[in-house]
């Protein structure tokens, strides 16, 4: 929009008009009603008013803004004075007079421009002065002419643009008068009060315009009680003397209205209950409707019956589509009754359409039965700008129908408030409908999903851990579920140093082989690692002449299962080999029978240690392990005893894993049987047996708690249970070079031993790999079937 | 967004039935009227003495290629159909539902009116102005 310069005149005309047209003061105004009708009473065609509108950017804004509006208007006074219509026609033609509009409103308009152009005395009065709502509500009932619209604008429009509202008559009330004149007609019929309305603008627009159709409308009502209302409004502030204006004409009219035509009184009816001004319903009106409510319900405060208002409102000979219309428009709280007030608006709205007036799509706000009455108080207000007629609220009350004297300290709140109401109106409306169901439709917000637990995996953070400590022990992982079997001889030194520290440090860790940590909690990772360290310590252990101190069984990351160390661990040294830690117990060595002292002691340990490693999910296993190892070095130091050691630690390995296969899954120990059948097959199954019956009750507990941890988990203790063979086989490997220098015989048989032991390494290392490939696919169909059940709950 | 809302009364025959793409009306009037199979279907598998245990939304009804036909009922044996666009993916069940809450209301609403004589067709506007905002907004 290109600057718009206004003359002071033209500022006031427009701002006034503006605010006219702004009826719900949102600084801005569709682009239909009284825009409309002002530009319909521009009397120009209507190719032009497209144009204008097209200029003034409101067909691309939707709406009139202040500015469009402005230069709407600026470009109607340039169409009215015949120049083309350019949008630099906007600040280039001077002494443009003011636009002149025709129609209902802009007879208001019209009349301000009379004052404005015609920069009377009035000016001063209007400096400030929005056009007269009530004036416009006045101007409506005269403009009847217009279309059935019912916006004010046509009522000004009716208006002629007579500008000459000679201000100087007392500011009428305008609103008021003429709803006295209303009251004048008497309310006889249901007509009649809205004919009030009706000669009451009309004379305004024929005062203004002094047609004589508006004067006609007038004719009806006498004078004399408008003239008092304007003289009492003449004490209303100067805002009000626009209102003047309309009185003031009103009155020159008064005269000329002598015969009040039916049409005229119908259109002006029509005007009154078009639009918020039209709609309101007057004293005499309401008074009618009251009675006519008595008749039905002589109970005021009580409801009419759908039926009955059915067939009250059928003897009015409205098609039954319109009454049910009407009566969607009035039921307010959809109670199928009526009550009083929504029996007014039903009647008021019967009254319009019988007079012509088309139904509006929503309720008027000034027939919504409100807290407060508003429809008295709505004859009162038109929407903002009407600041400057709170007096006349002040003074129509009296006017009012006694059923509403409070009203009048409210109307100007009201009126204020109009907007709000209608906003409210129109919100009441839809919450009915939200307040009905909607409570029900959060619940099924998918939002509020049910919260489903979601499991947590012990195996990924095990497999992290087997992979923590593959890493750590920094040998090949090639098996991820057998970090010992990436622990080479050559890291188990290494391992052997650090589980050696940790033992000190007291870990419990230490001596479990990492499968332990597999199935322990992740927060005994770090136990793992040590344990994998210890693991890798235990062959080097094994290897290394002197056994390790036999590490802190004790030192159990479980509670539980320290005791169980405790308990098992008799010997220190040799419960560290729980290199591997089998799931299930390791089954006693039977090397203890069969091995030194010592050994037998590791077996036992070893068992035990196998034992406590079944029983502790994290650690306990990994001692057998130790043991395992631990006799292994034992074993390798004698290489006879290597090869007892080898099929002892198979033994007591298949021994628990039988063992654990009764209480413990059932996979697990299927699986550990197949191992250990493999081990058992190359080992002897004496010391098995011995080994395994001290051990077999702690087993069986441990084997329990790994299966109610590791549900899920069942592939990580076999993975245990293998790196627990393999630990064993492992453990017997350092020992071979051992006794390469002993015996040849030795040496072969070693050699013998550890070809077998490699083999059934091997074949656990692939079985291994296999479950462990298992258990990442039920890993990932159990995060599918998550994912898959996610979205339903959300249903 | 629904493409065709009907309303069909107890009878069987329609009290309201709207389709926004007006040209393919016929092709949407067909869908509502084989629908109505499926609602009896539906009704009548829960057995007479469950009425009050039985959901008033019936859910999906049928799905073809295009479209997603739904159905509700109301204790008055008065079914909505509503067929929306199938290629609506984001259209979830519950917006389904709240739109069958709104046009139970609205139709409520519509009985409670004593001018409005049950049987006759709906023409109220509050109803249409309620239908049409959840109708597809096709320009």
């Amino acid at each position: 929009m290109e600057g718009l310069t206004l003359s002071d005149a033209e500022q006031k005309y427009y701002s006034d008009l503006f605010s006219y047209c702004d009826i719900e003061s949102t600084k801005k105004v569709a682009a239909n009603g009284r825009v409309l009708e002002l530009f319909r009473a521009a009397q120009l065609p209507n190719e032009v008013v497209l144009q204008i509108k097209e200029l003034c950017g409101a067909k691309r804004l939707g709406y009139f803004g202040r500015s469009q509006f402005y230069i709407a208007l600026k470009l109607v006074a340039v169409a009215q004075s015949g120049l083309p219509l350019r949008v630099e026609s906007i600040n280039t033609v001077k002494e443009l007079p003011l636009p002149r509009f025709v129609a209902s409103k802009n007879e208001q308009e019209s009349r301000h421009a009379a004052p404005y152009s015609s920069d009377s005395e009035n000016q001063g009065s209007y400096s400030g002065v929005i056009p007269p709502p009530p004036g416009r509500g006045q101007v409506k009932k005269g403009s009847i002419s217009h279309d059935a619209v019912q916006p004010r604008t046509s009522t000004d429009q009716q208006e002629p643009a007579s500008p000459v509202v000679s201000p100087q008559q007392s500011p009428p009330a305008s609103p008021h008068p003429w709803r006295k004149h209303n009251r004048h007609p008497s309310g006889g019929n249901s007509e009649r009060p809205l004919t009030g309305p009706g000669p009451f603008w009309s004379p305004f627009g024929e005062a203004q315009s002094g047609s004589s159709a508006a004067d006609t409308v007038w004719s009806g009502h006498s004078p004399p009680p408008p003239q008092e209302n304007w003289v009492s409004f003449a004490d209303t502030p100067p805002t009000s003397t626009l209102l003047a204006m309309h009185p003031a004409s009103v009155q020159d009219q008064t005269t000329v209205r002598t015969v009040a035509s039916a049409t005229t009184a119908n259109e002006i009816r029509r005007q009154s209950s078009s639009y918020d001004d039209p709609w309101k319903i007057t004293d005499e009106q309401r008074q009618y409707y009251v009675n006519q409510f008595k008749t039905i319900q002589p109970d005021l405060n009580g409801f009419i019956p759908g039926s009955a208002a059915k067939e009250f409102f059928t003897k009015s000979k409205l098609p039954i589509l319109e009454l049910s219309h009407i009566w969607e428009l009035s039921d307010f709280d959809k109670d199928g009754a009526l009550t009083l007030d929504e029996f007014c608006a039903a009647f008021h709205l019967v009254v319009a359409r019988k007079n012509g007036y088309d139904l509006p799509e929503k309720l008027p706000e000034s027939l919504m039965p409100k807290l407060i009455d508003l429809e008295d108080s709505a004859d009162v207000g038109d929407q903002p700008g009407e600041v400057g007629y709170s007096g006349s609220p002040a003074e129509a009350p009296p006017s009012k129908s006694p059923s509403m004297p409070s009203l009048n300290q409210t109307w100007p709140e009201l009126n204020q408030s109009s907007e709000q109401w209608e906003t409210f109106s129109e919100r009441s409306s839809s919450s009915q409908t939200l307040t009905q169901f909607d409570s029900n439709i959060a619940p099924a917000d998918p939002d509020t999903a049910i919260v489903y637990p979601v499991p947590i995996r012990m195996t990924p953070s095990k497999i992290h851990m087997q992979e923590m400590e593959l890493k750590r022990t920094g040998s090949d992982h090639n098996n991820p579920t057998s970090p010992l079997l990436v622990k080479p001889p050559d890291l188990s030194e290494e391992n052997k140093l650090n589980s050696s520290v940790k033992f000190a440090s007291g870990n419990t860790v230490d001596g479990y082989s990492s499968s332990d940590s597999f199935t322990s909690d992740p927060e005994q990772i770090g136990n793992n690692v040590n344990r994998q360290r210890s693991h890798s310590g235990t062959s080097p252990d094994n290897t290394a002449p002197p056994p390790p101190p036999p590490r802190p069984q004790p030192s159990h990351s479980r509670s539980s299962s320290l005791d169980m160390n405790r308990t098992f661990t008799v010997t220190t040294g040799q419960q560290q080999a729980g290199v591997v830690a089998h799931p299930p117990a390791v089954p006693p060595r039977p090397q203890p029978s069969q091995a030194p002292g010592p050994i037998v002691h590791r077996p036992v340990d070893a068992d035990g240690l196998i034992t406590h490693t079944s029983t502790s999910p994290q650690q306990i296993p990994e001692q057998p392990n130790f043991a395992d190892f631990s006799q292994f070095e034992v074993f390798t130091a004698s290489s006879v005893n290597e090869e007892q050691d080898d099929e002892a630690e198979k033994h007591p390995e298949a021994l628990p894993v039988e063992k654990s296969s009764d209480p413990a899954s059932s996979l697990r120990g299927a699986k550990t049987e197949s191992k250990i059948e493999e081990k058992t097959a190359a080992s002897a199954p004496a010391n098995v047996s011995k080994g395994t019956t001290p051990l077999a009750p702690p087993p069986k507990p441990v084997r329990r708690r790994l299966k109610s941890e590791d549900e899920l988990r069942p592939e990580v203790d076999e993975h245990t249970q293998k790196t627990g063979v393999l630990a064993a086989v492992l453990a017997s490997q350092p020992s071979i070079p051992r006794s390469v220098g002993k015996d040849k015989k030795a040496i072969q048989a070693s050699i013998r031993r550890n070809k077998e032991t490699n083999t059934v390494l091997a074949r656990l290392n692939s079985e291994l790999q296999q479950q462990l490939k298992d258990v990442l696919e039920e890993r990932i169909s159990l995060e599918v079937q998550l994912e898959q059940l996610r979205p339903f709950s959300h249903l | 967004m629904a493409v065709c809302i009907a309303v069909i009364a107890k009878e069987n025959y329609p009290l309201y039935i709207r389709s926004v793409p007006t040209e393919n009306e016929l092709k949407f009037h067909y869908m509502v009227h084989t629908s109505l199979d499926v609602v009896d279907e539906k009704i009548s598998a829960l057995g007479k003495a469950l009425v009050d245990q039985r959901e008033l939304y019936l859910g999906l009804l049928y799905p073809t290629e295009d479209h997603k036909v739904y159905g509700y009922v109301t204790n008055s044996k008065v079914k909505f159909v509503m067929v929306v666009d199938a290629s609506n993916t984001a259209l979830r069940d519950n917006e389904i539902r709240s739109m069958f809450r709104k046009l139970h209301n609205s139709y409520t609403d519509v009985m409670c009116n004593p001018f409005y004589n049950p049987g006759d067709r709906i023409h109220s506007r509050a109803f249409d102005n309620m239908v049409t905002s959840m109708m597809i907004q096709v320009c």
